[in-house]
């Protein structure tokens, strides 16, 4: 089916989210629609599946045109969407979240399970795909909950099938395996709108590639343009994607990891025997998919994980069992992985935000009284430094974009002595501007002497970044190898596969005793 | 850390393909509990002991067959009973030194023989009427299994509803109203329904279109309700009580053959309609909820209404007119109170009743089976309670009146611990 769409223009409030957008989509081909994070991408597809209502424009099904009151409209005709945030309902079964919205019933209105299970099996063999239709969404792996998104889509006849960041929770492997499908569904005839912001991704297997960029269409580029020229397309100048850093000079290990383990209420071990060791002056990075136990294993560091076994050693002081003052307290800085939940309150003030780990203690709170006036210096100085665009400190974070927010959390914790620095996903969701400055203070941390952790799921991340590579997968180390290990034995190692034997440096010794 | 912390033992490393490894975690929970009961027990039965002889009375003079009634030396039976509770608490040490869970059936059964052993020791020289005993507990459970369906639904919708309480006494003050006027029970049954649904109303207009806090509008429809019909009974029903307030009651109906069973047959199947509505209320619910396309609809709404909008399934629909028909069930509970149980409206007659249905909601997993069996627990606290008062035991009837909700308090809080409610429960669903 063909699907075109003209003129769309979406307003929300002042902000003109997408701005007279025209958009040709031929049946049977896969039309990528590249743009960063926040351009509009996603924001014209909930107007063609009839999320969103558009001000103005058309939407035209094989020319002619269609509206669509709500998602049920333009499912009927045709309309299918894979979303980035799953639409499946955990605590239902695969079946269960297929049939939804159009159930089959047999008599006195009793569910037609058996009917959405056939359903289930003739889609899921009929792509290879191999997904149990009784078995509970809560408890599959993110890649088959995906192909769970796609039988949904695919049981109710889609023509157009929309792909919202479908490979932002994928391992490499699963992600070559979804280009497979996406190749199979183009084969079958279904047309293929695919949204990304990863640039090899949309090389590899778009036929056209349109470019948003702040709500617009900037221009239309075929799939052998390099790198470059579209990223210099997506954020309107040239970008440098490599990270400026000069080789490191590890000193000493200072955090000594022995034999962590970290257990969950319900007995699942969620960091299995981990042991390593960070030097300072160097960046491990630590790759994995997310949910590998990365996440568990910076709440263990920080304190936050109460059934944690093994032994944390920084600069031979144990750090275990410590509570998230102490460890703070230790000189550990740490940007968590989701800066509106963990980094920051929405509702406070810049200058706010930027004592909030230190509010028990001078220079900051004397005798119970906060010191405001030394607060707004330290504010404006810092926001100065790291660059926050935004109307004054007493500006409420909340009000921030994603880039400016998470320069406040790194204000925050580099504006302190620091031992060692965490940063989880340091860079996710942010624009490519805001991802240059940020990578530019990690590097810049490091070579004042700190050790630096950095835990990303973004292979260009770690690649950018670390000295050396930590892989895990379903919370063990599958081997730590060095920064310029090439990305195909990484996507095989974040697939929980070792790497090969030549490759495996030998750590910086621990110190000896360390953990007595 | 203290005593009733977890123990970790991991285990070693497994090889990945065996999917997420796991640890042994040793929960001390259980046994420590029974522990404390057994010994709480052990000191009023043994300790405390009382001579005499309890008599348990199990038939009605007007039953078909007719049981003996059962005498029990109440010493000897209180030390029987405390060493069965210490032999089943060892019993669930035993079990969770070797890493495994004490199974339900073995905490029932502690709970039945401590109970048992308690209602020996509270009789001793006189005696009990067991069928009187779980018929009022039946009776005063009604209203709690009606409101507490309401509930479940309700928040199975995605929507807390704190308004049980008012949806019970509007339902029990229009059902008065009307059935007095009328003179038909069943009318006034109607009527208690759709004050019941009004109520509702409320509740769905704030909390789903306007996005108000549904446990606030919960809690100020509450003072509501009571103020209104309070002003109402004072100004309108009590000096006219002979022509608005007094209400024909339902007449009971004994079901053939089954209500002659032992027992159990005058409790169940000797009731008035109202009852056998909510048997049929129950199974209804149940088999709606998991079993029928508007059940799957109800729960996809209060788990992940987003999820339910892209399928196109609109969501304020579903949950206004689930919450409208939870108001209606919690109504025909209100109906109980006047046309089942007490024939006329007392001011705040329901007594907190809606609040005790919301914890059998929660109590019992936001399932209607469970939420139910919930019911009929405090339901049997509270008549427990009165017979005892009745028989005259020992215990003050000031403790007596607490029990029913300690044993909410306890239940809700120690059997249940951290339960997992529908995901966007008392979350409005705000489209943008």
């Amino acid at each position: 089916m063909k699907l075109e769409l003209r003129g769309i223009t979406k307003r929300f409030g002042a902000l003109v989210a997408n701005d007279n957008i025209n958009l040709t989509v031929e049946a049977g081909e896969i039309h990528a629609l590249l743009g960063e994070n926040g351009a509009g991408k996603s924001t014209l597809m909930n107007v063609l599946y009839g999320l969103y209502r558009a001000e103005e424009g058309e939407i035209l099904l094989d020319d002619s045109p269609a509206h669509f009151a709500g998602p049920g409209d333009a499912m009927k005709a045709g309309i299918g969407m894979v979303h980035q945030h799953f639409m499946l309902i955990p605590v239902f079964t695969v079946a269960e979240n297929v049939m939804l919205g159009h159930e089959q019933t047999r008599l006195g209105g009793r569910l037609d399970l058996a009917a959405a299970r056939v359903r289930v099996k003739e889609i899921s063999d009929r792509f290879g795909f191999a997904v149990d239709p009784d078995a509970l969404v809560e408890d599959l792996p993110v890649g088959v909950q995906q192909r769970v998104e796609i039988i949904k889509a695919l049981s109710q006849d889609a023509k157009v099938l929309v792909f919202d960041e479908p490979t932002a929770v994928l391992t490499p492997q699963e992600t070559d395996e979804l280009m497979v499908i996406m190749r199979q569904l183009k084969a079958a005839g279904t047309s293929i709108v695919f949204i990304t912001h990863k640039l090899r991704e949309v090389r590899e297997v778009a036929d056209r590639i349109t470019v948003i960029r702040l709500g617009k269409v900037v221009g239309e580029a075929s799939p052998t343009a390099t790198n470059e020229e579209l990223a210099s397309l997506m954020v309107g100048r040239a970008v440098d994607l490599t990270v400026d850093k000069a080789p490191a000079t590890p000193g000493a290990p200072a955090l000594v990891v022995t034999d962590l383990t970290v257990i969950d209420p319900r007995g699942q071990v969620l960091v299995n025997h981990v042991s390593f060791s960070v030097a300072s002056g160097e960046i491990l990075a630590i790759a994995g998919v997310q949910g590998n136990g990365q996440t568990e294993l910076t709440e263990a560091l920080m304190g936050l994980q109460p059934r944690v076994v093994g032994e944390i050693t920084l600069d031979g002081k144990s750090l275990r069992g410590h509570s998230v003052r102490q460890v703070l307290d230790a000189g550990v800085g740490f940007v968590p992985e989701d800066r509106t939940e963990d980094g920051l309150v929405g509702g406070f003030t810049i200058a706010e935000n930027l004592m909030l780990d230190r509010s028990h203690t001078l220079p900051f709170v004397k005798r119970f009284n906060l010191q405001l006036a030394l607060l707004a210096e330290f504010a404006t100085a810092k926001v100065k430094e790291f660059d926050v665009r935004s109307q004054g400190i007493d500006t409420p974070v909340g009000r921030l974009s994603g880039g400016n927010q998470q320069k406040v959390v790194l204000a925050r914790e580099l504006s302190r002595e620091l031992r060692l620095f965490i940063a989880a996903q340091p860079t996710r969701g942010l624009d490519v501007g805001s991802i240059e400055f940020v990578h530019e203070r990690i590097v810049a941390t490091r070579d004042g002497g700190t050790p630096v952790i950095v835990i990303s799921t973004e292979l260009d991340e770690v690649a950018a970044l670390a000295d050396r590579i930590m892989v895990m997968y379903r919370g063990r180390i599958v081997g730590i190898v060095p920064g310029d290990t090439p990305r195909a034995v990484l996507g095989l190692m974040m697939a929980g596969e070792p790497a090969p034997t030549t490759t495996v440096p030998t750590p910086p010794a621990p110190i000896e005793g360390a953990a007595a | 850390m203290s005593t009733i912390a977890p123990v970790i033992v991991p285990t070693q490393p497994t090889p990945p393909e065996n999917g997420p490894a796991t640890a042994v975690i040793r929960n001390w929970k259980t046994p420590i509990g029974l522990g404390v009961f057994t010994v709480l027990g052990a000191i009023m039965l043994v300790g405390f002991g009382r001579d005499g002889i309890s008599t348990m009375v199990l038939s009605t003079t007007s039953d078909l067959i007719q049981l003996p009634a059962v005498d029990l030396p109440t010493r000897a039976t209180g030390i029987v009973v405390s060493l069965l509770l210490l032999a089943i608490a060892a019993w669930s040490a035993w079990l969770v030194r070797g890493a495994r869970k004490t199974p339900i059936w073995l905490i029932g059964l502690f709970a039945f023989l401590l109970l048992l052993g308690f209602l020996v020791w509270a009789s001793a020289g006189a005696s009990i009427p067991i069928p009187g005993l779980l018929f009022g507990s039946l009776s005063l459970a009604v209203p709690l299994i009606f409101g507490a369906l309401g509930g479940v639904i309700s928040e199975r919708v995605g929507v807390v509803n704190v308004a049980i309480e008012g949806q019970l006494l509007a339902g029990a003050f229009t059902s008065a109203l009307v059935a007095s006027i009328t003179g038909q029970p069943l009318l006034g049954l109607l009527a208690a329904m759709l004050a019941g649904v009004l109520v509702a109303f409320v509740l769905a207009a704030f909390s789903i279109k306007y996005f108000v806090d549904q446990v606030i509008v919960g809690v100020v429809l509450n003072v509501l309700v009571s103020g209104v019909t309070g002003f109402l009974f004072t100004q309108l029903l009590a000096p006219n009580a002979a022509t608005l307030n007094q209400p024909p009651k339902f007449d009971r109906i004994n079901i053939p053959l089954l209500s002659e069973i032992p027992i159990l047959g005058p409790v169940v199947f000797r009731q008035t309609l109202i009852v056998y509505i909510m048997y049929f209320a129950v199974i209804a619910v149940y088999v709606g909820i998991f079993h029928t396309k508007w059940g799957l609809r109800l729960r996809a709404v209060g788990e992940h209404p987003q999820a339910a909008d892209t399928v196109g399934i609109n969501v304020a629909a579903t949950r206004f007119w689930n919450v409208s028909l939870a108001g209606a069930i919690a109504g025909a509970g209100g109906a109980y109170f006047t046309l089942g149980s007490v024939g006329a409206f007392g001011k705040e007659m329901t007594a907190g009743a809606g609040f005790i249905a919301l914890a059998a909601v929660i109590f019992g997993r936001w399932d209607p089976i469970r939420a139910t069996l919930a019911a009929l627990l405090f339901g049997f606290a509270s008549n427990l309670q009165s017979v005892l008062s009745i028989i005259g035991s020992p215990v003050p009837s000031e403790f007596m009146l607490m029990l029913p909700y300690l044993v909410t308090i306890f239940a809700v809080a120690g059997l249940v611990g951290r339960s997992r409610g529908p995901a966007a429960s008392g979350k409005p669903y705000i489209k943008s």
